[in-house]
């Protein structure tokens, strides 16, 4: 990750607004995803990879969510091999150009894993696969729009931790745990799982969330840089939880409900797409712990250097 | 990354996966019951026959909201009610199945009609509840100018998931074995939903508005029969039919015990 310190960006800047641009997609279509679940259409349309034998079935009832869902994906689908293209072209690192076909690879693996899910009647654990790869799929995609911004190549002044435990180290595990909840949320909502799993998720991750907040706080209170990705986790944090027990309550409440009621659909359509920007900030804060935090630091340096900004990465 | 370490990820992925799609096979019955020898005598066989009743008022419920698909809202020129629980006069309860739960296995019954049919009406299942004999053919039509899919999700029996466009043939499925309370449902239409009931014997009724159940021809004997109701449950009750007995059982429901309440 060393090559690019030039302060001249070595890939063209709308390379990283198209990824930046695909990013919002991705979120567009975990949304999709997430209605297609609450509104209980995973199968309305029979056979895969055509819908009901064509290219564009009625779009009416439970069709409208999972084709709507299926075009919306085929649209993020040819995105990604654009961009995996365009990367490919212009991109001098080596690692970015590889993390594009990954996201390709993960989109095309993605779609055969949502035709397992049609083809085997959403059996729990490839519905809970589904969905957790849609949030790989997502941080891939939002990870490559951080590492093609101006911010990230240009030269950026490297900061020293030497607290414990590191930061990065710290960051990095919040990261991995928040991934974690989201596979256990998945699995609860697609019944594999209990509630229990993702209580007890929560309760970590809220505590590691805490935890890195508080440390960027204290020791690189003054990079903005952090500071600001680690403001957003904590309220991102603080939202989702909010909506995991709204959601929940929903769940609850719509149990013996004859059709999925618009509360239920809203709030846990909600909780889902509050996970995924948890999972983002998150993976935002942890990378540019490690673009901006030396790997082995001996002095602790109480606060940063104040100016670190991201010009190129949107917030 | 060193390849050698995504081997061992992917190769539990692809195991994972696997025993996924493995587990949507149909269970296997445990044993192969050996074939029925005892003859049942038309002459000394007796009856059950009585009433379900709900005690309380029904739960009120909210009409369905069918604008998701304006042929079903279009179709229905008053408000629908979801059929959890429909009741007649005087709190007969419909849609209950009312069957016998511990039938010998060694009787030969006489054999199962071809064929029970349900239909999609209104973007309603009619009947709500159904009952069949296992190898019996379900029917399967669609009486509406909508498409629906029917997915079915037994536990023992294979699970299915078929399209059924207007003017369509109807679909003709069967369950081979003996099975409650097995979930159909559309989910183009996610109000649509029904319950089929598979038995090896034909000593099953399903109630109309008026609550009325009779399960005939029953071979003297004590039976365990049980009544099963979407919203309340299960409830049995043991009766020793003598030959050419008609015996009464009636079963009552509490409006207050449902499940969700």
């Amino acid at each position: 990750m060393a090559e690019a310190k030039s302060s001249t960006p070595s890939v063209p800047l709308s390379i990283h607004r198209f990824a930046f641009f695909l990013s919002c997609c991705v979120v567009l279509l975990l949304m999709a995803g997430a209605l297609v679940t609450s509104n209980d259409a995973g199968l309305a349309v029979p056979d895969w990879p055509l819908s009901y034998g064509s290219l564009m079935p009625p779009m009416v009832g439970g069709i409208f969510y999972e084709h709507g869902h299926r075009m919306i994906a085929t649209g993020v689908g040819i995105l990604t091999i654009v961009l995996a293209i365009l990367l490919a072209r212009s991109e001098p690192r080596r690692w970015v150009r590889n993390l594009g076909w990954t996201a390709l690879g993960l989109v095309i693996a993605q779609g055969v894993l949502g035709g397992l899910t049609v083809k085997f009647l959403l059996p729990p654990p490839i519905s809970t696969a589904h969905a957790t790869l849609a949030q790989l799929f997502f941080v891939t995609i939002v990870s490559i729009t951080l590492f093609t911004s101006q911010w990230w190549q240009s030269d950026l002044q490297q900061l020293e931790d030497a607290g414990s435990p590191r930061l990065r180290a710290l960051a990095a595990w919040t990261t991995v745990s928040i991934f974690c909840q989201l596979i256990l949320g998945a699995a609860f909502r697609h019944a594999a799982f209990g509630i229990l799993p993702h209580l007890i998720g929560a309760v970590v991750v809220f505590a590691l969330v805490i935890f890195t907040g508080r440390t960027v706080r204290k020791r690189f209170g003054t990079v903005r840089d952090l500071r600001k990705w680690g403001i957003l986790l904590q309220s991102f944090l603080g939202i989702q939880i909010l909506l995991g027990l709204a959601a929940y309550w929903a769940v609850v409440q719509a149990i013996h409900a004859a059709q999925p009621t618009s509360v239920y659909v809203t709030l846990t359509v909600a909780h889902v797409l509050g996970g995924a920007l948890t999972l983002m900030a998150s993976v935002v804060l942890t990378l540019s712990c490690f673009r901006l935090i030396r790997r082995d630091a001996t002095v602790s340096v109480a606060a940063g250097t104040p100016d670190s900004r991201a010009e190129g990465f949107r917030a | 990354m060193p390849k050698r370490f995504l081997f061992f990820p992917s190769l539990l992925l692809v195991a994972y996966l696997f025993s996924a799609c493995a587990g949507n096979s149909p269970q296997k019955p445990a044993a192969q019951l050996p074939p029925p020898t005892r003859k049942i005598d038309p002459v000394t066989t007796g009856s059950v026959a009585g009433k379900i009743v709900l005690q309380g008022a029904p739960p009120a419920a909210k009409p369905i909201d069918m604008s998701a698909e304006p042929f079903c809202a279009n179709r229905n020129t008053t408000p629908v009610l979801p059929q959890q629980v429909v009741t007649g006069d005087a709190g007969s309860l419909a849609n209950v199945v009312v069957y016998v739960k511990d039938f010998p296995a060694d009787y030969i019954v006489d054999p199962a009609p071809s064929m029970a049919t349900l239909t999609q009406r209104g973007c309603m299942y009619d009947p709500h509840t159904i009952a069949l004999r296992s190898g019996q053919t379900l029917e399967i039509k669609n009486d509406d100018q909508a498409t629906h899919n029917i997915l079915a999700m037994p536990s023992q029996n294979p699970k299915w998931n078929r399209s059924e466009t207007p003017g369509a043939a109807p679909i003709e499925e069967a369950f081979a074995i003996p099975e409650m309370a097995i979930p159909l449902r559309c989910n183009v239409h996610p109000w649509m939903k029904s319950y089929v009931f598979v038995f090896s014997h034909p000593y099953y009724a399903v109630t109309g508005k008026d609550g009325q159940f009779e399960l005939k021809n029953l071979p003297p004997g004590t039976y365990t029969i049980e009544a099963w109701q979407e919203k309340y449950g299960a409830q049995e009750s043991t009766v020793t039919i003598g030959p050419k007995e008609k015996k009464p059982l009636n079963f009552a429901f509490s409006a207050a015990s449902g499940v969700g309440n």
